[in-house]
């Protein structure tokens, strides 16, 4: 069972009260007229699916229901750090 | 030298119990084969058995970091059923179902194939439309499929709950009467056997690490076991298929989940079927040996931890106890987990690649147990003649790009 950071509510909360909601940093394309049916593919289905440090999100679905992000290990599921949206928007920018 | 098995070779050996052959030899690999498989679960094995049998390829290596079945093949709950809605699945599944009836003859090694049915159990209105409109696509596709309702439910087991009361009643459900379960390595070790008595290179604790690709066109690979080459390659590592992707440059469109099992002490014969719910979300068999086995669910992060979280085990055994209210205070004797390749459209890609040579089998989930011998056989065929055989067309990596996706996820209405 994993211990979850809020950095909305701020206090450290149950796996129970929150979902996750997927790999981080997938953006809508900036012209979706302008790109190929590979491109619209990459964007919809494929996934990174790393097997190390990952940055995914996750929803306070019994608590505040924001979306924020986590960066896990998917090896040993340790959670290193969590930060609001908007505070980064990759893995290496900040 | 291995020998076939017989009446006689088994009694021999049992009443001596010195006569045991080595299942597989232990061997190092050669510095080049025809084809490389990566994984030797059983999709993997199946793989290599039929390339070796139907394709003429017997210069075929199979590699795996660990032990032979020691991934999904032998942690899954072995359910068997061919009763998908869509064309495409059940056509494949079935085919699947077909190669098991024969396969413990095939292999000359009791796989434990049992068909002692499947009922996929429906809890409302919905639930039991979803359920009409897939057994009459399963007829249509001459599947073997009928609808019950709680009634006879309750009369074939007795002991489960058909109460109104309950908080998700059984109104009915789908009978599959062929399917069943069979022995999780038992598929394993037949498919190594008979593939390494064709001259299948079984190789074990031999992690690749690396896929060398020269000019898009795939070269061998690097292993802890040094470097083989081979103009051909399969993919066959379920979960981890994104991580050798990325070996070779490339992307797929799945995610890696932990899937939960459990079972209990061994009791007295109580379930002689498999019952599913997929509406409650629990599954359960009671296996030769006397344990209940018990499926869960994935939980929703993505992991190669091979473990999950206790409250999906807790859903589960809350799912199993809605049903079946006599086993609580059956007691749990152990749980782990696998970590399933799960595509968006709940089907397996069984594909060339943009890297010539190259071939993935993945994707199959949560559910791939049951297409073992089918998914080696049309995977040997399309390697081998580097053309897709027709089964497996539909399932090629492009439907995510075209839009062609099979949409089985919601429409067989269970998971597994
Ligand atoms: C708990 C659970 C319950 C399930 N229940 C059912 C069920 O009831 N019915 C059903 O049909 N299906 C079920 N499944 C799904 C089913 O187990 C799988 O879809 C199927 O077994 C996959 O077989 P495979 O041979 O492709 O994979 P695996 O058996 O996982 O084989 C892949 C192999 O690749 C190896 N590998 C990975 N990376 C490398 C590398 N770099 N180098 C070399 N080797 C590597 C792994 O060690 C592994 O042995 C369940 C799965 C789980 C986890
Ligand atoms: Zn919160």
């Amino acid at each position: 069972m994993l211990l979850i950071h809020c950095p909305y509510c701020k206090e450290s909360r149950d796996q129970s009260e929150f979902s996750p909601a997927g790999e981080a940093f997938i953006a809508r394309p900036k012209s979706p007229e302008g790109i190929s049916d590979e491109e619209w593919a990459d964007y919809v289905f494929y996934r990174t699916n790393h097997k190390g440090n990952h940055w995914e999100q996750w929803v306070h679905t019994n608590g505040c229901r924001k979306y924020f992000l986590v960066e896990r290990s998917t090896i040993s599921h340790q959670i290193l750090q969590v930060a609001p949206f908007g505070a980064r928007n990759s893995e290496t920018e900040l | 030298m291995q020998k076939k098995y017989s009446w006689y070779s088994l009694l021999k050996a049992g009443l001596n119990d010195q006569d045991w052959d080595q299942a597989i030899p232990l061997i190092q690999p050669k510095s080049k084969y025809d084809v490389i498989i990566i994984g030797a679960g059983g999709h993997g094995l199946a793989t290599a058995y039929y390339l070796a049998k139907e394709c003429g390829i017997n210069n075929v290596a199979v590699v795996e970091k660990g032990y032979i079945g020691g991934g999904n093949t032998g942690r899954n709950t072995t359910i068997i059923r061919s009763n998908y809605l869509r064309d495409e699945a059940s056509s494949l599944y079935e085919h699947a179902l077909k190669l098991w009836e024969g396969i413990s003859e095939d292999l000359n090694f009791n796989v434990m194939f049992s068909q002692r049915g499947v009922y996929n159990l429906g809890h409302s209105l919905q639930n039991m439309r979803d359920i009409e409109r897939r057994v009459n696509a399963n007829i249509l596709n001459g599947v073997d499929a009928v609808v019950v309702d709680a009634n006879e439910i309750k009369q074939q087991i007795p002991i489960i709950n058909t109460s109104k009361n309950a908080r998700y009643p059984i109104m009915g459900a789908s009978y599959q009467a062929r399917g069943g379960v069979a022995r999780h390595d038992g598929i394993a070790w037949g498919f190594a056997r008979a593939a390494s008595m064709l001259g299948v290179d079984i190789i074990q604790d031999c992690e690749v690490i690396d896929i060398e690709v020269e000019e898009g066109r795939v070269k061998g690979v690097k292993t802890t076991k040094g470097e083989i080459l081979a103009d051909r390659i399969g993919c066959v590592s379920a979960g981890h298929s994104s991580v050798l992707a990325k070996m070779a440059g490339l992307r797929l469109p799945i995610e890696s989940h932990p899937l939960q099992a459990f079972v209990s002490e061994a009791m007295k014969p109580v379930l002689h079927t498999v019952v599913m719910s997929n509406a409650v979300h629990g599954y359960i068999s009671q296996s030769d040996k006397g344990d209940l086995v018990i499926g869960a669910g994935i939980d929703g992060y993505n992991s190669y931890a091979q473990r999950g979280s206790t409250k999906i085990v807790e859903h589960a055994a809350a799912a199993i106890l809605e049903l079946f209210p006599i086993f609580s205070r059956v007691r749990m004797n152990r749980q782990w987990g696998g970590i399933v390749d799960v595509c968006p459209d709940a089907c397996p890609i069984i594909s060339p690649t943009k890297v010539e040579g190259l071939y993935f089998n993945c994707g199959w989930g949560t559910g791939g147990f049951k297409a073992t011998p089918g998914s080696g056989n049309v995977f040997a065929h399309t390697i081998a003649q580097d053309k897709q055989h027709p089964l497996a067309e539909p399932f090629h990596i492009n439907r995510f790009t075209t839009g062609g996706l099979i949409d089985e996820h919601g429409a067989a209405g269970v998971a597994h």
